[in-house]
C-alpha cells in the first residue's frame, strides 16, 4: 500500500505541479476520465458527446471543443486534438479551479487572465486573436439554440448590440468610416471586469470520490 | 439633494440660509400644530362633550321651537382617527424631506437617527404640553401596519441570484448565530444578575427563563435598522446580501424562541422534549412561513396572467395577495416575514413578464414609498416611545445587556465565519467579517416584542424594556453613525454602479452553462446542475402557466435585451430626443464601424441588374416606410433576385448610420424650435418596443400611412430568417439624394406639421429604435399581399 501509494505520489506529482490540483482531487478526476473513455489511454469526442447530462447544454459543442483545444494547454500550440489523454483532460479542468484565501493579488490576476483566455478560445473559433462579429454571433446563437425560434431570431440583434457595446466602451471614438475588426484580448478584458471572473467561473472539484455515488451513468 | 439646494443659490451655501430657515420654521410650526391635536386627541373629551351636550340641551329647553342653525361646527370626534393618521404619516414625510434639504446633516447622521431625534422631541413636546402620549408603536398596529410594507419591498426587490449564491452562509448566520447570541446573552445575563449577594437587588428575582426570553428578543438584528443604515453606505453586494438576509431569515427563529420561552416561562420548567419540540418548531415555522408565501405568490402569478385587460388594478393584486400572505402566515404563528420574502421572490418574475410597463413602475414606487413612509414612521415612533416610558433604568442590567450584545455578535460571526469558510470557495475576510458584525443592528421589532410582553407575567418588563431601548439606540447611533466612516477608512469593496451590460449578460448565462457541462463531464452532481434542473423545469411546466401567451416561451437574454432596450428608448426620449447617448461613455460608434467592410455599393447605373423604372422605386419605397412602422414581424428578407438589395447587412447599418444622423439633426432642430424637441409621441411611443405589446391596452397600431400598400413577402432568400427590417440598397440610393439625410419623405396626402421632416425624424427615431429591437413572437398579422404576383 505504502509503495503503491508512493508511485501513485510522483505520477502525479507532475500533474500537480503543473495544474495545482490535490492529489485527491486527481485521483478523482482520473476515475472520471477511465469511465469516460472506457479504461483507455483517450477520450475522443464521441466519449464525451455521449454524457447524457451534457444533451440539454445548448453549448456543448463548444465545450467539448475546448477540451480538444490545443490553445488551451498552454503551450503555444494551435490547432485541435482528435483525441486527448489525461494530462490534456486535467489541464482543461484547471482552468476551473477557485482562488483560495491564500491567493495572492498577483495570482489572482493570472488567475482571471487564464480563465478569461479560456472563454476568450472559445469564441474565437478561427485563432486570429480577435472575435469578429460573425464569430459573435455564432456565439450567441449557440447559447439560444435551445429556445426554439424566438431564439434565434433575437440572437442576431444580440449580438449586435453587444459587440456595438464593446466597441463603444473600448474605442469611443471613431469616424464613421472607421472599421472595428473584432473583440481583442483587451478589450474582452475589459468589458468583463465587473463579472470578477475568478470567483465566478469555478467548480467544486471533490476530494471524495463521487464516481460511485452518481445515480446516472455515462456509456462509453 | 445637496446639489439642487445648490443650484438655488450661485453664491452658494449663505445664500440658501433664509431658504432653509424658513423650511425649518414652517416645519416646526407644522410640529406644534401637530403635536397639539395628538396629545389631546388622546385624553378623554369626556368633559367637553358632556359642555356641548349640556349646552345643546339647555338650548332646546330654552328654545323649544326654534333651533339656532349651526353654521360652522366643529366635530374633531368625527375625523379624529384619519386624521391623526394622517399628521403623523405627514410630519414623517416633512421630517424627511427636511432632512434632505439640509446639506450636509444627511452625509453625516444617518437618517435613521435624526428620525429618532426628532421623535423624541415630539414626545417631549406632547409631554411638556401636559397631554398623555398616544401609544404609538402599539404592537399590533406596528405588525401589522408598519412591518409589512418594508419586508414586501425587500422581498420583492430581493437580488434572488446573490442570495441564492450565499443562502447557506446567510441561513447559518441567520439561525446558528442568532440561537448563540440568545443563548449567551440570556445565560450570562442571568449569571450576573444573581452575582452580587452583598447587594441584593431586584435583579435577583430575575429567573432564568425570563433571561432566556430576554435574550432572545434583544439578540435578532433587525432588518428595518439595517435597510436603513446599509441604503447609505453602498457596500459590496455580498456584504449588503449576508447582513440583509440574515436579518429577514431570523424572523423564524426570534418567532420561535419569543413563543417557546413566553410558554415555558409560564410553566416554569423546560423538559428535553420541550427542546425537541422547539426545534420542530422552527423547521415547521420557517418552512410553513415559506410554503404560505410561495403558494400565495403562485395565486398572484397566475392572476397576472389574465390582467391584459384590466391593466389597472395589476398592482393590487401583486400588494393584495403579498399582505394576505403575511397575515395567513401570522394567522398560524408562523414567520410572516419569510412568508412575504417568499411571496415576492416567488411571484415577482412571472408577475413581470406578464404586467404592463405601467403597472411595473407603480408597484415599484407604491413599494417604495410605503416602505419608506413606514420605515420614517417606525423610527419616529421609537423616539416617542422612548419619552413615554414606562422606564425602570437599572445600571448594572442595562451595561451588561449592551456589552454582552456586542461581545456575542462578535464572537458569534468569527466562529460561524471560521467553519462557513470551509464550505464556501469566496471566503469571508477579515474585515467581511468585521463588517458583518458591526452591521448587526437592532430595531423596533425587538422594541415591539418586548412591549407584547406581559406584565403581570413578567415582573421585569419595565426593565427589559428599557434595556432594549438602550440597545437599540446604541446600535443605531453609534453603530449606525460610525459604520460610514469605518467602511472608508477599511477601504472595504463598495458597490459597482455601473449598470448592467449586454455583455456581462451574455457571459453570465453563457458561463451557466458552461459550468454546468464541465460538472456533467466530471461527474458530480453539484450547484450548477442542480440549478440547470431548477431552469430547466421553470422554463418547460411552469412559465407555461403562468405567462400569458407568447413571454412564456421567452429565453433569459432576450428579455433582459428587451428591458435594456426599453431603457434606453425611454432615456432617450426623456433626453428630450436623444442628445444624450444611452451608453456611459458618449461614442460615435455606430453599427456600420462593427460590420464587415463590403465594397462600396455600385452605382445603379453600374449594376448589374435592370434598374426599376420610377414607378416601382416610388411603391417601394412606400412600401418599405410602412414596413418600417411596424414593429414585429419583420422577419423575412429581400429576396436579392428581387430587390437590388446588398446583403441585408448593409442596409442594417445605414439604418444606424441614419439612426445616427437623426439624433444629430434632433440636436439641430431643437436649437431651431423648441415645441418639437421631445418626440412627442402619440401615448404609446418606445414603450411599444417591447415583444409583448399585443396585451398592452394602448397597443400600438401604428396603420401604413397609406393604405393599400402592397407589403414586400418575398420567399427567403436564406432559411436563417433575419430579425430586423431590412432596407435595401434603393432606400439607401433614395436617401443620398436628400441632402439632410432624411430618411423618409411623407406621402402625399400627408397632413399634420409643417416642418415634415422634423415629425419624420421622430417618428423615424422612433421606428429606428424599433428596428433595433427584437421584433420577438409575431403577433397581430396584417394584411400581407405578394408584392411580386
Amino acid at each position: 500500500m505504502g509503495a503503491s501509494q508512493t508511485r501513485s505520489e510522483h505520477k502525479y506529482q507532475d500533474l500537480m505541479d503543473k495544474t495545482g490540483f490535490s492529489v485527491e482531487q486527481i485521483k478523482n478526476l482520473h476515475k472520471r476520465f477511465e469511465q469516460l473513455s472506457g479504461n483507455e489511454e483517450t477520450i475522443s469526442r464521441e466519449n464525451l458527446e455521449n454524457i447524457p447530462a451534457l444533451a440539454n447544454n445548448p453549448i456543448r459543442r463548444q465545450i467539448i471543443g475546448a477540451f480538444f483545444d490545443k490553445r488551451n494547454q498552454h503551450q503555444n500550440e494551435v490547432g485541435s486534438f482528435e483525441e486527448i489523454g489525461f494530462e490534456q483532460f486535467l489541464m482543461v479542468m484547471s482552468h476551473f479551479r477557485p482562488p483560495t484565501l491564500k491567493t495572492t493579488e498577483e495570482e489572482r490576476e493570472t488567475m482571471r487572465k487564464e480563465k478569461l483566455r479560456f472563454l476568450f478560445n472559445m469564441h474565437d473559433t478561427d485563432n486570429d486573436g480577435t472575435i469578429t462579429l460573425e464569430e459573435y454571433r455564432k456565439a450567441v446563437e449557440e447559447l439560444l439554440s435551445k429556445s426554439g425560434a424566438i431564439g434565434q431570431e433575437g440572437a442576431k440583434a444580440i449580438a449586435d448590440a453587444a459587440m456595438l457595446e464593446v466597441a463603444s466602451t473600448n474605442v469611443p471614438h471613431m469616424a464613421p468610416d472607421d472599421f472595428y475588426e473584432g473583440i481583442t484580448f483587451e478589450h474582452f478584458e475589459q468589458i468583463l471586469k465587473g463579472l470578477e471572473m475568478e470567483s465566478r467561473m469555478h467548480i467544486r472539484f471533490l476530494d471524495v470520490d463521487t464516481t460511485t455515488m452518481r445515480c446516472g451513468r455515462s456509456t462509453s | 439633494m445637496p446639489s439642487r439646494t445648490c443650484s438655488h443659490s450661485p453664491s452658494g451655501f449663505g445664500k440658501s440660509l433664509p431658504e432653509q430657515g424658513l423650511l425649518l420654521l414652517v416645519v416646526l410650526v407644522l410640529l406644534e400644530g401637530s403635536v397639539l391635536p395628538l396629545g389631546a386627541a388622546s385624553s378623554p373629551d369626556v368633559s367637553h362633550q358632556d359642555d356641548s351636550h349640556n349646552h345643546k340641551v339647555a338650548d332646546h329647553g330654552v328654545n323649544a321651537t326654534k333651533k339656532v342653525f349651526p353654521v360652522l361646527d366643529v366635530d374633531y370626534h368625527h375625523i379624529q382617527t384619519p386624521f391623526e393618521i394622517s399628521l403623523w404619516v405627514l410630519l414623517a414625510s416633512l421630517m424627511k424631506l427636511g432632512f434632505h434639504l439640509i446639506p450636509r446633516l444627511s452625509s453625516i447622521v444617518p437618517e435613521s437617527c435624526l428620525l429618532i431625534v426628532v421623535g423624541l422631541l415630539v414626545g417631549g413636546l406632547i409631554k411638556l404640553a401636559g397631554e398623555q402620549v398616544p401609544p404609538v408603536l402599539d404592537s399590533r398596529l406596528f405588525f401589522l401596519c408598519l412591518l409589512p410594507p418594508i419586508i414586501l419591498d425587500a422581498g420583492y426587490f430581493l437580488p434572488i441570484r446573490p442570495f441564492m449564491e450565499n443562502v447557506g452562509t446567510i441561513l447559518m448566520f441567520a439561525v446558528v448565530g442568532t440561537v448563540w447570541n440568545a443563548f449567551f446573552v440570556g445565560g450570562l445575563l442571568y449569571a450576573v444578575c444573581q452575582i452580587q449577594p452583598a447587594n441584593p437587588s431586584s435583579l435577583h428575582s430575575i429567573e432564568l427563563l425570563h433571561c432566556l426570553l430576554f435574550g432572545s428578543i434583544i439578540s435578532a438584528v433587525d432588518p428595518v435598522a439595517v435597510l436603513a443604515v446599509f441604503e447609505e453606505i453602498h457596500i459590496n453586494e455580498l456584504l449588503h446580501i449576508l447582513v440583509f438576509g440574515e436579518s429577514l431569515l431570523n424572523d423564524a427563529v426570534t418567532v420561535v424562541l419569543y413563543h417557546l420561552f413566553v410558554e415555558y416561562a409560564g410553566v416554569g420548567t423546560v423538559t428535553v422534549m420541550d427542546g425537541f419540540l422547539g426545534v420542530i418548531s422552527f423547521l415547521v415555522v420557517a418552512l410553513g412561513g415559506v410554503l404560505v408565501g410561495a403558494i400565495y405568490g403562485i395565486l398572484a402569478a397566475f392572476t397576472s396572467r389574465f390582467t391584459s385587460h384590466t391593466r389597472v388594478i395589476e398592482p393590487l393584486f401583486v400588494f393584495v395577495y403579498s399582505y394576505m400572505a403575511y397575515l395567513s402566515a401570522e394567522m398560524f404563528h408562523l414567520s410572516g416575514i419569510m412568508a412575504l420574502i417568499a411571496c415576492g421572490a416567488v411571484m415577482r418574475p412571472y408577475v413581470e413578464a406578464n404586467i404592463s410597463h405601467k403597472s411595473h413602475t407603480t408597484i415599484k414606487y407604491f413599494l417604495k414609498m410605503w416602505s419608506s413612509v413606514s420605515e420614517t414612521l417606525i423610527f419616529i415612533f421609537l423616539g416617542v416611545a422612548t419619552v413615554d416610558g414606562p422606564h425602570s433604568w437599572n445600571w448594572t442590567f442595562v451595561t451588561v445587556t449592551v456589552i454582552l450584545c456586542l461581545v456575542a455578535r462578535v464572537i458569534g460571526v468569527v466562529g460561524l465565519t471560521y467553519i462557513i469558510n470551509k464550505f464556501r470557495i469566496v471566503k469571508l475576510t477579515t474585515k467581511d467579517q468585521f463588517i458583518v458584525a458591526y452591521g448587526g443592528l437592532r430595531g423596533a421589532i425587538a422594541f415591539s416584542l418586548g412591549f407584547l410582553l406581559d406584565q403581570n407575567q413578567f415582573a421585569h418588563r419595565k426593565m427589559f424594556l428599557t434595556a432594549i431601548i438602550t440597545v437599540i439606540f446604541f446600535t443605531v447611533f453609534v453603530q449606525g453613525m460610525t459604520i460610514k466612516p469605518l467602511v472608508e477608512l477599511l477601504a472595504v469593496k463598495k458597490k459597482q454602479e455601473a449598470k448592467r451590460s449586454i455583455n456581462e449578460e451574455i457571459h453570465t448565462q453563457f458561463l451557466d452553462h458552461l459550468l454546468t457541462g464541465i460538472e456533467d463531464i466530471c461527474g458530480h452532481y453539484g450547484h450548477h446542475h442542480w440549478k440547470d434542473k431548477l431552469n430547466r423545469f421553470n422554463k418547460k411546466y411552469v412559465k407555461k402557466c403562468l405567462i400569458a401567451g407568447e413571454r412564456s416561451k421567452e429565453p433569459q437574454l432576450i428579455a433582459f435585451y428587451h428591458k435594456m432596450e426599453m431603457k434606453q428608448a425611454i432615456e432617450l426620449v426623456e433626453s428630450g430626443g436623444g442628445v444624450k447617448l444611452p451608453s456611459a461613455v458618449p461614442s460615435t460608434v455606430s453599427m456600420q464601424n462593427i460590420q464587415p467592410k463590403k465594397p462600396p455599393p455600385a452605382k445603379a447605373a453600374e449594376r448589374a441588374l435592370p434598374q426599376l423604372p420610377k414607378g416601382r422605386e416610388e411603391e417601394i419605397r412606400k412600401i418599405l416606410r410602412s414596413n418600417l412602422q411596424r414593429t414585429r414581424q419583420r422577419l423575412r428578407s429581400y429576396n436579392r433576385h428581387t430587390l437590388v438589395a446588398d446583403p441585408y447587412e448593409d442596409g442594417f447599418s445605414d439604418l444606424l448610420i441614419k439612426k445616427q444622423k437623426m439624433i444629430e439633426l434632433e440636436k439641430k432642430i431643437k436649437e431651431m424650435n423648441n415645441y418639437l424637441t421631445v418626440p412627442a409621441a402619440p401615448p404609446d411611443s418606445p414603450t411599444m418596443c417591447r415583444a409583448r405589446l399585443a396585451s398592452d391596452p394602448q397597443a400600438y397600431s401604428m396603420k401604413p400611412v397609406s393604405d393599400s400598400v402592397p407589403v414586400i413577402q418575398v420567399d427567403l432568400a436564406s432559411p436563417q430568417s433575419p430579425d430586423s427590417v431590412n432596407v435595401m440598397d434603393e432606400f439607401r440610393r433614395a436617401n443620398q439624394e436628400e441632402d439632410q439625410g432624411l430618411m423618409m419623405k411623407p406621402p402625399q396626402g400627408s397632413s399634420g406639421s409643417n416642418k415634415p421632416g422634423e415629425a419624420d425624424t421622430t417618428r423615424d427615431q422612433q421606428r429606428l429604435m424599433r428596428c433595433l429591437s427584437d421584433p420577438g413572437p409575431s403577433a397581430d398579422e396584417d394584411e400581407d399581399e405578394p408584392f411580386l404576383p
